[in-house]
């Protein structure tokens, strides 16, 4: 019965959608595609989790909850951030709703819980998470990522800053944990061998309210810092760093996640000025994403940033991939075939194609905080196109190192 | 030379900052021997609710410093009346029934206040950094110094010279005793859980300025509590002053000196005073 | 002896047909996930209940042999076995070491060692990233094969861990009925008439910390083979404080209450919040309220409220847990 109150609620916005092609000649209605959607809705990380259900569901909605001529039916998971839990939620939709295809989860370690699950389960997946490995060295056949690796707009961050900006010395911060190691890896040595020197790493833990500590730290004397932070923590960087006096003073270039549109209304004028890389922009100008923002801020009163464009991204992805098996989406090799084949022009980030893993090869955006017209926004200042997650050393010579880590490459110049 | 005066100063700013965030803590675990659980849900309370009032009204932050210290010892007044006063020397019912609060008050936070940080906007006369002899540190660190070191003088006469003080002195050393001589425990208890989670509202809103207010706060903040008043000793606001800033010190250093250590730093001094010395620094032996 | 008897076939037998009623995998790994918690939960009892000491770090040894369990296998490649033997080794150790730490304190000094303990584990998994992973965690690789059983369907998985968990219970209750149980309860009740007598308090304390952890890291290793992944949440205080939640949720101190307070949790955390969007506050309302209306916990306050209805007074019966 509870099964009922789920479905009834989705039917009805489904049905609200609808009346817009209501015109439309009736399609034969056929079974739906089951849609599962893993996210996180409670506790520390829900405000990406929410985004992240905004950006699909308003995907749905304006395709009035139909792809490929059947509608969808999505079956939302909130895994609280837990591995465990995550796990449970994956399994509860395989094997009870019997999912043709799932989005998510948020956060790495709750993916990599349910990584030997979807090989097993042979379920098309596409993922948001970032970890490196997941599309290098252990790939899973069953994986697609719309989005990037942690490394991916990390690496074009130093090209950047080595080439363009003309940096020489730089430090790097980030969230003592996978993510930020493999974004601050990939940066050393991309910056490195540009003939920059990383002289400083600082590793704060994740869940440090107060960085006080490593401002006192922190080499006044750089070129540039590298700031790889998650959640709000790029946020209260940027902040104390005010406080201390020491914002203008220190040049700074931010992962994907550091200067997100969704800590924009938190920064205030802090922000202006940052720069970042990431494989999105709400100032992105094209029509798709100019319409996609507008949306969100009139449906949900927010500024759409990494998550909401994640999921909507992979909307796209699976629109596409249904339309190409022509909705058949039960014949899983099939269906995951056409997901690795997808090539979209026209997707909020631009366009999305994927290597033979299933990373996405898109453009990474270089940004700087601007205020427009009393509103912050990612300016794009220059697009790298076509980027893999191999950079520019080829998938054979890169998978032959070792994952990125804290300490690889090692830094040779530290001081 | 910058680097350890900057420290040093740190140590003190996130001293004051823990002092105001344990202090009721301590109280509160002294007299009724309690351990709350949802200190660190008080804490991120205070700061949301404090926020909130400074937008209403228009923007002063010793207003929003009250509402948040007084919305939360409402909150406090009525856990303790009618929950944790029926649960007297059940201590694992007051474990469950805190931590069953704190689930509550941080899942009602993220539905009332949203998923992304609320910046809590310190006074503009202290928004500027404070320049001296070449270093530059933030004036605002030094106003929670301040306040902090202005509230543990308040709590020391309070404690120390008044009859409320009194009482609460001889109701942490024994309670039982404390009933014999007429004290009504009753009206302490909600007293003083009411001015413990008070201390943690007003804290919480103290140390917006520089944590912000954000889901987790709380979960970021209840282990740093625990940790002070473990050092220091339960029930003595001594210990919790001393502790507050030993830790202050320990964790700027620490982290700075050992970083691969970062993670364990707070809690290896702990288990090292616990079994060196299980009252604490400043604390009488728990039971 | 014959009503205990009686029980124990009921609940073998609810056990042994459970997942044929149950139909659907996901609730036989639903139940099988179920198991594993309340061995956890009963662990924990074992100090939580019987011995009154309430510990905040139980996780330690739960995610502590986890972690070795999976290491072992994946990283050193020992085979299946030995890998188990040593994880549970491990657990145990770990728990011995940390009990002599920890009993130097009682009351809310224990809980507070061994929060900070824990922590300390914790801290560890998650910033050695050569040795655990780190945040990303640690896969497992496969599921081992007992006796050349396949237990990788989730079927066979289900009666694997009912076995075990069987094996455990009975462990457990024979223990609660020894005469060790009944000092292990004196030391709770009457520390200094137990001294008295010449019982050495510490010494059960410890003993009992120890099967505690023991169990503690069987569940673990039944967990890791459950997920085939263990990440440092398994390690967490939130762990931790959640099995100390089941324990007493259902009633500390007997058998039924912590399985009773595991089938409660995990069905809130893993299929009310299907439906529910505030689970979590539910389930801090459910702590409240149990603990207000059932103080002694769920297990017991039912069966008082049972006895109160009926009016029968003596003729309790003896509680087997349900789950369904």
């Amino acid at each position: 019965m509870k099964q009922m109150k789920r479905r009834t609620v989705l039917k009805g916005l489904a049905a609200g959608a609808g009346l817009a092609t209501l015109g439309a000649p009736a399609i034969a209605q056929a079974n739906p595609i089951r849609l599962g959607f893993l996210t996180v809705k409670t506790g520390p990380l829900a405000s990406g989790g929410i985004q992240m259900e905004q950006g699909l569901m308003l995907y749905l909605k304006n395709r009035g909850m139909k792809i490929a001529g059947r509608p969808v039916e999505v079956f939302t998971g909130d895994t609280g951030g837990s591995p465990a839990v995550t796990r449970t939620k994956l399994q509860e939709m395989v094997e009870r709703d019997k999912i043709h295809c799932m989005i998510g989860p948020l956060d790495t370690a709750s993916a990599l819980a349910v990584d030997d699950y979807i090989r097993s389960a042979e379920l098309p997946t596409m993922s948001v998470a970032a970890a490196d490995d997941m599309t290098q060295r252990h790939p899973n056949p069953w994986f697609v990522r719309g989005t990037s690796t942690s490394s991916q707009c990390s690496q074009p961050a130093a090209d950047y800053c080595a080439k363009t900006l003309g940096w020489k010395r730089m430090g790097t911060i980030a969230d003592d944990l996978a993510y930020g190691h493999e974004m601050c890896s990939g940066f050393l040595r991309v910056f490195e061998e540009n003939g920059g020197k990383i002289v400083q790493k600082l590793w704060p833990p994740l869940t440090v309210p107060d960085y006080g500590t490593y401002i006192a730290q922190l080499k006044t004397d750089l070129d540039g810092l590298f700031i790889g932070f998650a959640g709000s923590n790029g946020y209260r960087w940027v902040h104390q760093l005010t406080e201390y006096g020491l914002r203008d003073k220190v040049r700074m270039m931010g992962g994907m996640t550091a200067v997100d549109e969704s800590l924009f209304k938190a920064m205030g004028d802090e922000a202006v000025g940052l720069l970042s890389a990431s494989w999105y922009s709400a100032a992105l100008d094209t029509p798709t994403n100019r319409k996609f923002v507008e949306q969100m801020r009139k449906d949900y009163d927010v500024e759409p940033g990494f998550y909401a464009a994640a999921t909507n991204t992979e909307a796209s992805v699976f629109d596409a991939a249904c339309q190409a098996v022509d909705g058949k989406v039960e014949d899983k090799a099939a269906f995951m075939k056409a997901l690795r084949a997808t090539d979209i022009k026209d997707t909020v980030r631009g366009p999305v194609k994927f290597d033979d893993l299933g990373d996405a090869i898109a453009s990474v955006y270089i940004r700087r905080v601007d205020k427009v017209n009393g509103r912050l926004q990612n300016t794009v200042i220059h697009t790298y196109e076509n980027v893999s997650q191999f950079w520019t050393y080829g998938e054979k010579a890169f998978l032959a190192n070792p994952v990125y880590s804290r300490d690889y490459p090692p830094a040779t110049h530290l001081e | 030379m910058q680097f350890w005066v900057i420290q040093t100063l740190n140590s003190f700013a996130l001293g004051g900052l823990l002092f105001l965030l344990s202090s009721g803590f301590s109280l509160i675990f002294g007299l009724m021997r309690v351990p709350n659980l949802a200190h660190g849900a008080f804490f991120m309370l205070g700061a949301y609710i404090g926020v909130s009032t400074m937008g209403q009204v228009g923007g002063n932050f010793w207003l929003g410093v009250i509402g948040g210290g007084l919305g939360v010892a409402v909150l406090g007044g009525v856990l303790e009346r009618f929950i944790l006063r029926r649960l007297a020397g059940n201590e694992q019912g007051q474990v469950l029934v805190t931590l069953g609060f704190a689930f509550i008050i941080a899942d009602l936070c993220l539905v009332a206040w949203g998923g992304d940080p609320i910046p809590v906007p310190a006074p503009s006369y202290v928004n500027r950094p404070l320049f001296f002899a070449g270093l530059a540190f933030p004036t605002y660190r030094f106003v929670v110094l301040g306040v902090a070191v202005a509230m543990a003088v308040v709590l020391h006469v309070v404690m120390d010279r008044t009859r409320l003080g009194a009482m609460i002195r001889a109701g942490v050393d024994d309670m039982q005793m404390a009933r014999g001589i007429g004290i009504k425990a009753s009206q302490l208890f909600t007293i003083v859980f009411c001015l413990g989670a008070a201390l943690a509202g007003a804290g919480g809103v103290l140390g917006g300025p520089i944590t912000s207010a954000y889901p987790g706060l709380d979960a970021d903040m209840l282990p740093l509590a625990l940790v002070v008043v473990i050092l220091g000793g339960v029930g003595s606001l001594l210990g919790a002053f001393v502790g507050s800033f030993a830790i202050g010190f320990i964790y700027n250093f620490g982290i700075a000196l050992f970083p691969d250590l970062a993670y364990v730093i707070l809690f290896l001094p702990m288990v090292l005073v616990l079994v060196w010395r299980p009252q604490g620094l400043f604390g009488r032996l728990l039971r | 002896m014959s009503r205990a008897l009686a029980s124990a076939v009921a609940l073998a037998v609810a056990l042994a047909v459970l997942p044929w009623i149950l139909g659907n995998t996901f609730y036989v790994n639903l139940s099988s996930q179920i198991l594993i918690y309340a061995l956890f939960a009963l662990s924990i009892n074992l100090l939580s209940g019987y011995a009154g000491l309430t510990s905040l770090g139980q996780a330690a040894y739960f995610g502590g042999a986890a972690y070795a369990c999976a290491w072992l296998v994946n990283r050193v490649g020992l085979d299946q076995t030995t890998a188990a033997c040593a994880a549970v080794l491990f657990g145990t150790g770990l728990a011995a070491l940390f009990g002599v730490l920890s009993l130097r304190a009682s009351g809310l000094g224990f809980l507070m060692i061994t929060l900070a303990l824990g922590q300390i584990v914790w801290g560890v998994a998650y910033r050695w990233v050569e040795l655990t992973g780190g945040d990303n965690g640690m896969r497992m690789g496969a599921r081992p094969s007992p006796l050349g059983l396949d237990i990788s369907r989730p079927m066979p998985f289900y009666y694997f861990t009912a076995i075990v968990f069987g094996i455990a219970l009975y462990c457990l209750w024979r223990l609660a009925r020894s005469p060790f149980g009944a000092s292990l309860r004196g030391t709770r009740d009457q520390p200094r008439r137990m001294r008295m007598l010449g019982y050495h308090v510490w010494l059960v304390q410890w003993v009992a910390f120890v099967m505690s952890g023991f169990w503690a890291a069987v569940a673990g290793v039944l967990f890791v083979y459950y997920n085939q992944f263990v990440s440092p949440i398994t390690l967490s205080l939130q762990q931790s404080a959640e099995v100390l939640l089941m324990s007493i949720l259902g009633g500390a101190g007997t058998l039924a209450g912590p399985i009773v307070g595991a089938i409660v949790i995990t069905l809130v955390k893993n299929v009310v919040s299907s439906y529910l969007d505030r689970w979590n506050t539910l389930l801090g309302v459910i702590f409240v309220v149990s603990v207000i209306f059932m103080p002694e916990g769920i297990v017991p306050g039912s069966l008082r409220l049972w006895r109160r209805f009926t009016g029968a007074g003596t003729a309790a019966p003896k509680p087997v847990a349900k789950t369904s």
